[in-house]
């Protein structure tokens, strides 16, 4: 869905989730690994500040992914 | 005595090239062109009685009226079996066969065509029909009608086809249970050990092959850029208004979350059959990070959020049904002039 998104729109797609060698097999450019399957966006565990600020940052991380020119499928890690 | 009736184009039934691949359907009851060569390979085991021929433009360009009229045609000569082609690589050809193949199998008659594994032709049915790899040309004719004859030969008879590979066609992503003499944890530390030791081995579960694309450009103005949420996550409004399945899907839903800063367990829920869906029937931004992506808009991080929220469940979804929403929202993205995306998946 992501590569077929960035194919049609030809706008950068950045896809979180968790397992990232999935993401590489099916053909996600910008990837940001996320914090668990049920969850990629949030983490329950650390109280709803904690949980905020770990989405918080995810997705700022997403923001520099889109924003970074790349020449092949690349892992932004925090 | 088994009846054949064999599908070819104009070119094949040696009417003309390009400019006669408007040619509307038409049968003559005898043997046309490469059904010489396939009538000697069957032999005394089965008889071609029709051949029927149609423009590849006509085909590609009227598709239905095409298929409706040679299947008629096909169905009247009371066929066992139906052989088109051979297709090589030529593309509306290969669309020709296939469909006309798929057709008359999805009409009881069995069928099968042959063409290069590269023809579009394949992707489109190999699952519809059998197909028989071939060349690229009509250099390979005579592999191909031989090879034709050796499957088209065994649908006749009757008897269950053995695997693809054995059997000689592209497979149909068809597993069959069956009894294997040693358990599955055996066979899997068979493989392994071969790997290890760099042998050769086949895996017993082929993974799809996914394509790849060129990454898209950088996003030049993150303050003024308008960014959309996509997720795979399986959450939903409230109530799953749409019905999207909770595997398997074959849809996904558009929503308009322009008036929404926060997902809450009141306003929308995960239904995802494949992950625990406590965290996310709590609070549903641990999926979709609506709550944050308003935070970072007022304070002017970036521009704007995307109105539309495109959501689905990818669990067991079929690759194709990924891609075509794939397409549709990537579609939907460039018209409304999204600059970027995000896409959550679980």
């Amino acid at each position: 869905m992501t590569r077929e998104i960035e194919k049609a729109a030809g706008i950068p797609v950045v896809q979180i989730a968790t397992i990232v060698p999935i993401m590489l097999t099916v053909g996600a450019n910008r990837i940001v690994p996320g914090v668990a399957i049920p969850h990629p966006v949030g983490a329950p565990d650390l109280g709803a500040d904690g949980d905020r600020a770990t989405r918080r940052e995810l997705v700022l991380r997403a923001f520099r992914a889109m924003q970074t020119e790349i020449s092949e499928q690349t892992v932004f890690e925090r | 005595m088994k009846r054949i009736v064999h599908y070819i184009n104009q070119f094949y039934a040696g009417i003309g090239g390009e400019e006669k691949a408007d040619r509307t359907p038409f049968f003559e009851d005898k043997v046309i062109g490469p059904g010489m060569g396939l009538a000697k390979e069957f032999g005394d085991r089965a008889q071609i009685v029709r051949t029927v021929v149609c423009g590849d433009s006509y085909y590609g360009e009227h598709t239905e009226e095409a298929r409706r009229q040679c299947l008629e045609m096909i169905r009247e000569a009371k066929p066992d079996l139906l052989v088109a082609g051979p297709a090589f690589n030529a593309g509306r050809y290969g669309f020709a066969c296939g469909d006309i193949a798929a057709a008359a199998s999805e009409n009881g008659i069995p069928s099968v065509t042959a063409m290069y594994r590269e023809n579009p032709g394949v992707e489109l049915f190999s699952k519809k029909t059998y197909i028989v790899p071939c060349g690229d040309s009509a250099r390979t004719m005579a592999q191909a009608l031989s090879g034709m004859a050796r499957l088209g030969a065994k649908l006749l008879s009757g008897e269950a086809l053995r695997p693809a590979r054995e059997e000689g066609y592209i497979h149909r992503g068809i597993r069959k249970n069956f009894l294997h003499e040693k358990r599955g944890a055996e066979r899997a530390v068979e493989m392994l050990l071969k790997k290890l030791r760099g042998e050769e081995f086949r895996t017993e579960y082929e993974m799809p092959v996914f394509n790849k694309i060129p990454p898209a450009p950088p996003l030049k103005d993150l303050a003024h850029a308008t960014i959309a949420l996509v997720s795979s996550g399986g959450v939903v409004p409230f109530g799953n208004p749409d019905h999207i399945r909770v595997s398997s899907a074959e849809t996904y839903g558009t929503y308009d979350i322009s008036g929404l800063s926060d997902l809450t367990p009141e306003n929308y829920e995960s239904v995802h059959g494949g992950y625990d869906r406590t965290w996310a029937n709590l609070d549903p931004d641990v999926v979709i990070p609506i709550d944050v992506l308003r935070e970072l808009e007022r304070e002017g991080v970036f521009g704007k959020l995307h109105p539309f929220l495109y959501t689905t469940t990818g669990t067991g979804t079929a690759v194709a049904f990924a891609e075509k929403f794939g397409r549709e929202i990537g579609e939907e993205l460039k018209k409304a002039g999204v600059d970027a995306a995000i896409l959550t998946s679980t």
